[in-house]
């Protein structure tokens, strides 16, 4: 044995898993010398404007661009019959629908693209945007979803009117994109006519935007003499950009260079390809210089995408003892008006089948329904996987429904359908096998540090006094996600599996690139991954280097969405350094003479038993693998790449408690502590968690409290800036409260699961029951989100409960 | 279409001249032409803060901000707050505080946090979320924002102590 002060200081040297390190990323950005999209500047470049429908649907009956042309500065002015030629006007999506890039003779939604106007600089190209003058033949308007399907609403998408299937079985509506269902229909609603009790509730995921700080764009730049085309852009996938790039152009894939650079935000925004992305590239190759697109917030926020609008009614059957004995939950999904919806093939409602949550529910069944409207395509994952925030609100909302229908206290429903410890891997009847957890000592945990206790005899004593100006609330949520997609066997986008990669290259001094598949969008990749080789190889993190999203340099992968960085590119880095670490073993056995079996690793060396002089430090056998002194036959080099085809997803879970004081006569809501316990399975670094937990309950908190975006009945955008769409400030957010429980994934070699998105996805529903907690005691059951101060005030009025 | 109106500021302690349009904004004037692109768009309504600077003592938000009117002004961008090589204690604070990610919100903010810190070196927590309530992090959710914003002001008391 070592002298353990000295093992210690190697260990601290390394800053390997477990350490709080200070992030690697921060240096340029503090300075203010990140090098995002918009901060590009290429010699001859030139800026495109779109312009963009006003109506939500009407027939365009032509296009003059004369007078834009005559403006000063503007080069070009490109229309959907300026990209028929090159087959550019519409683009296949990954719902397996297709969409305009530039509307062909109608547009669907508002702000839809209709032409994109080339200039010298941005104030031109507005300009020209300006004056390009479109004659519209205005046509009725769907918005409500559940009007979509009426026999005679109006047909949105005459290009498809024909089609019998997009993809996803057969179509019975020139509005109706699929009908996908899971579980046993049979045996669950057998379940439900047999139950002792049965819960309904209608629970709607508005129609909200991920809205990331920095808005998307991209600059395109074809180089004529070589055929090469290189795009900067706004993405958190790159690698499948660049492949779906290659499949519309035509340009072999080589050929095209996608790098994301540095990245405002993302949360699943920044997933799809963008209309503008593809003329931006069209412009670049007419006219043979770069081509600049970045979108305003308006821009961003009415048409690149949204995440949810799921219309959701939950059911569940369960004995009088508050045992959950069936699941039937079903969705109407308003899919806009082309199906983009970002999702793996095989699953076009996503992994909404992750809705039995954390329950040991035996039987189950859900329908999505999906139909088009006059509203902009997306469907983003909004920091979730797909469709999981829409499936674990419904489950942890009605399990409220079912608790305050029995009279049960909402602690305790939860305890009595827990999966327990020792049943994982537990596979639900929805058919995921869920991989490692702990719920009762999360959710104990929790309770006690909160003094749930105390704080029910609080609220019964507040209840209890008529004079009482204020309602209080308390919310659970204790969550199950799945996150990190995924096994290739189920999991694929356009065909290319969800594995993801990491090449290592380890240089004479014991410097280290790492070079992976994914983006880092603020997620500290660069100091997480550095830290799992650290520990891996032995090597400090200090001089190791992390680089990602330019595809000419990074090995294949997914990119970053849905969690999955570390638990799939994560798992490929400790893969890569294993594979190195084997060769580097081989080297030290050579050079100490024993057998590989005689030696043992020891934080950044390889010692052999017994005697613990002898070793070779992995600094020492860096240099000797690129000497000649090496066992016979082995090459020279320490490399080594990875791709990591995860087995299952990861499940990491929590426990979160929510206080509201809500105020009867304004119906304003003040969040007086939140406290949120995640297990995340093996903590890489405890401070960026940290981080990531405070972002994700941020987010959930603006989703739970204010976010929508409301459309008049003629589909004009109401809110679609930032004027109307909240964000908090620092004033509204709450003080987030954070603990840890570690239960380690059994298939991630490093035991990691994803982590960034559960603070979202279990923090929205844990808002909502906290509001309506707050209610409960008067016969409510549930109050669709936002609960700004208006609606919840409606809700006080309502119930008269607003009287001074 | 316009005629170009020439200006001179001090940006960052020296002294620059630049010609602009009469529309033209000062967040494009900064970016475009003097290439200093660490102030950010993030709206354009005055709501993000990502490209807040300071003109003449005060928080402004660039985007609103026509390049005309800081004829004769002095200027400070994210990028004129390290001195000789040394860190502000604001960004350093950021960096050991956590109180950032994806970087987009933070030279806006660093620069309001600097401005804050003059105008009131002792901030309780309140104060401080007032202080940058017009400046919005989607990554953060703040809390370490704050953190950083109370090192920032122990480490400059202790400076000018």
């Amino acid at each position: 044995m070592g002298d353990m002060s000295e093992l210690k200081e190697r260990e601290e040297k390394l800053q390997g898993m477990g350490k709080s390190m200070l992030r690697k990323e921060d240096a340029k950005f503090i300075r203010g010398q990140g090098n995002y999209v918009d901060d590009i500047k290429m010699p001859g470049m030139l800026f495109g404007a779109l312009v963009r429908s006003p109506y939500a649907h009407a027939r365009i009956k032509g296009i003059d661009k004369s007078k834009a042309l005559a403006s000063p500065g503007v080069v070009a002015v490109l229309t959907a019959d300026d990209l028929k030629p090159v087959n550019l006007h519409w683009m296949p999506t990954v719902g397996g629908d297709v969409q305009a890039v530039l509307a062909d003779q109608k547009v669907h939604f508002q702000m839809q693209e209709v032409a994109m106007v080339i200039a010298t600089d941005r104030y031109a190209a507005a300009d020209g945007a300006a004056l390009v003058e479109v004659d519209y033949d205005e046509l009725p308007v769907i918005v409500d979803p559940k009007k979509a399907l009426l026999p005679n609403a109006p047909v949105i998408r005459e290009d498809i009117v024909d089609k019998n299937d997009l993809t996803h079985g057969p179509r019975t509506h020139p509005k109706h994109i699929f009908t996908w269902e899971a579980g046993n229909k049979d045996a669950t609603d057998a379940v439900f006519e047999n139950a002792e009790v049965v819960v309904r509730e209608e629970i709607l995921n508005p129609r909200v935007h991920p809205c990331p700080l920095e808005t998307c764009g991209c600059v395109a730049s074809f180089d004529k003499p070589t055929g090469k085309l290189t795009v900067f852009v706004s993405t958190q996938v790159p690698h499948l950009f660049r492949t779906v790039l290659a499949m519309l152009s035509g340009i072999a894939e080589s050929k095209i260079r996608v790098v994301g650079g540095d990245i405002g935000g993302g949360f699943g925004n920044k997933v799809p390809i963008y209309p503008g992305y593809v003329v931006a590239t069209v412009a670049s190759i007419v006219t043979g210089v770069p081509i600049k697109w970045v979108e305003s917030r308006i821009e961003n926020i009415s048409t690149s995408s949204f995440a949810r609008d799921y219309h959701g009614v939950g059911e569940l059957a369960a004995d009088k003892n508050g045992v959950i004995k069936g699941l039937r939950f079903s969705a109407l999904a308003d899919h806009g008006a082309f199906n983009s919806h970002v999702s793996a093939t095989k699953f076009p409602a996503g992994l909404f089948s992750i809705c039995t949550g954390s329950y040991a529910i035996p039987n189950a069944y859900y329908r999505v329904d999906a139909v088009f409207t006059n509203k902009a395509p997306g469907g983003v994952a909004y920091r979730c996987s797909l469709r999981v925030t829409e499936a674990i609100y419904l489950i942890e909302r009605m399990i409220d429904v079912l608790a305050q229908k029995l009279n049960i206290d909402k602690a305790e429903i939860r305890r009595s359908n827990f999966f327990q410890a020792e049943q994982f891997p537990f596979t639900t009847p929805l058919g995921w096998t869920l991989d490692s957890g702990d719920y009762q000592t999360a959710l104990d945990k929790v309770l006690k540090a909160v003094d749930y206790d105390g704080l029910r005899k609080e609220q019964a004593a507040k209840r209890a006094d008529p004079n009482c100006p204020t309602l209080m609330g308390i919310g659970l949520s204790t969550f199950t996600e799945i996150v990190g997609a995924g096994p290739t066997a189920v999991c694929d986008i356009l065909g290319i599996g969800l594995f993801d990669s990491c090449e290592i290259r380890v240089h004479p001094t014991g410097g280290v690139i790492a070079r992976l598949g994914t983006m880092t969008q603020g997620q500290s990749h660069a100091t997480t991954y550095s830290q799992i080789i650290a520990t891996e190889l032995g090597l400090p993190a200090s001089d190791i280097v992390v680089e990602e999203g330019d595809t000419d340099k990074s090995p294949y992968g997914a990119g970053t969405w849905g969690s999955r960085s570390t638990p799939v590119s994560g798992a490929a880095t400790a893969q890569a350094a294993r594979k190195i670490k084997a060769k580097a073993k081989q080297i030290a056995a050579h050079l100490l003479a024993v057998a590989e079996g005689d030696l043992e690793w020891e934080i950044d060396r390889f010692k052999v038993k017994g005697n613990p002089s002898q070793f070779k430090t992995m600094k020492e056998i860096c240099m000797v693998s690129h000497t000649g002194n090496l066992p016979a036959g082995m090459e020279q080099g320490l490399n080594a790449v990875a791709y990591y085809d995860p087995p299952n997803l990861t499940y990491p879970f929590g426990a979160y408690v929510c206080i509201v004081d809500i105020d009867k006569h304004t119906g304003e809501t003040t969040v007086r502590r939140f406290y949120a316990l995640d297990d995340c399975g093996t903590r890489i670094n405890p401070m960026v968690i940290e981080g990531q937990i405070h972002g994700g309950l941020t987010e959930a908190f603006a989703v739970a409290m204010g976010q929508q975006m409301p459309f008049d009945e003629n589909g004009n955008h109401l809110g679609n800036t930032l004027m109307d769409y909240f964000l908090p400030t620092a004033v509204e957010t709450p003080h987030w409260e954070t603990d840890h429980t570690v239960t380690p994934c059994p298939h991630h070699p490093c035991g990691a699961k994803g982590v960034a998105e559960s603070p979202h996805v279990g923090g929205i529903p844990c808002f909502t029951n906290a509001v309506v907690d707050a209610f409960a005691h008067l016969g409510v059951t549930h109050m669709d989100m936002p609960h700004n101060a208006y609606p919840v005030w409606q809700q006080c009025n309502q119930l008269g409960i607003n009287q001074r | 279409m316009s005629q170009l109106k020439k200006i001179t500021f001090k940006l960052n302690g020296k002294e620059v001249s630049v010609e602009v349009a009469p529309r033209e904004l000062l967040i494009h004037t900064l970016r475009e032409k003097l290439m200093l692109t660490g102030s950010h768009i993030g709206c354009e309504t005055s709501h993000c803060g990502a490209c807040t600077v300071d003109l003449d003592g005060l928080s402004v938000k660039s985007c609103t901000v026509l390049a005309v009117q800081c004829d004769g002004s002095e200027l400070l961008t994210v990028e004129g707050l390290e001195q000789g090589g040394v860190l502000h204690a604001v960004q350093q604070a950021f960096h050991e505080a956590h109180g950032l990610q994806c970087g987009f919100c933070t030279p806006g903010m660093v620069t309001r946090v600097y401005r804050l810190l003059k105008e009131n070196p002792n901030p309780s927590e309140q104060e401080i979320r007032y202080g940058i309530a017009g400046n919005l992090c989607r990554c953060t959710g703040y809390q370490n924002i704050v953190k950083a914003v109370q090192l920032a002001a122990q480490r400059l008391a202790t400076e000018t102590a």
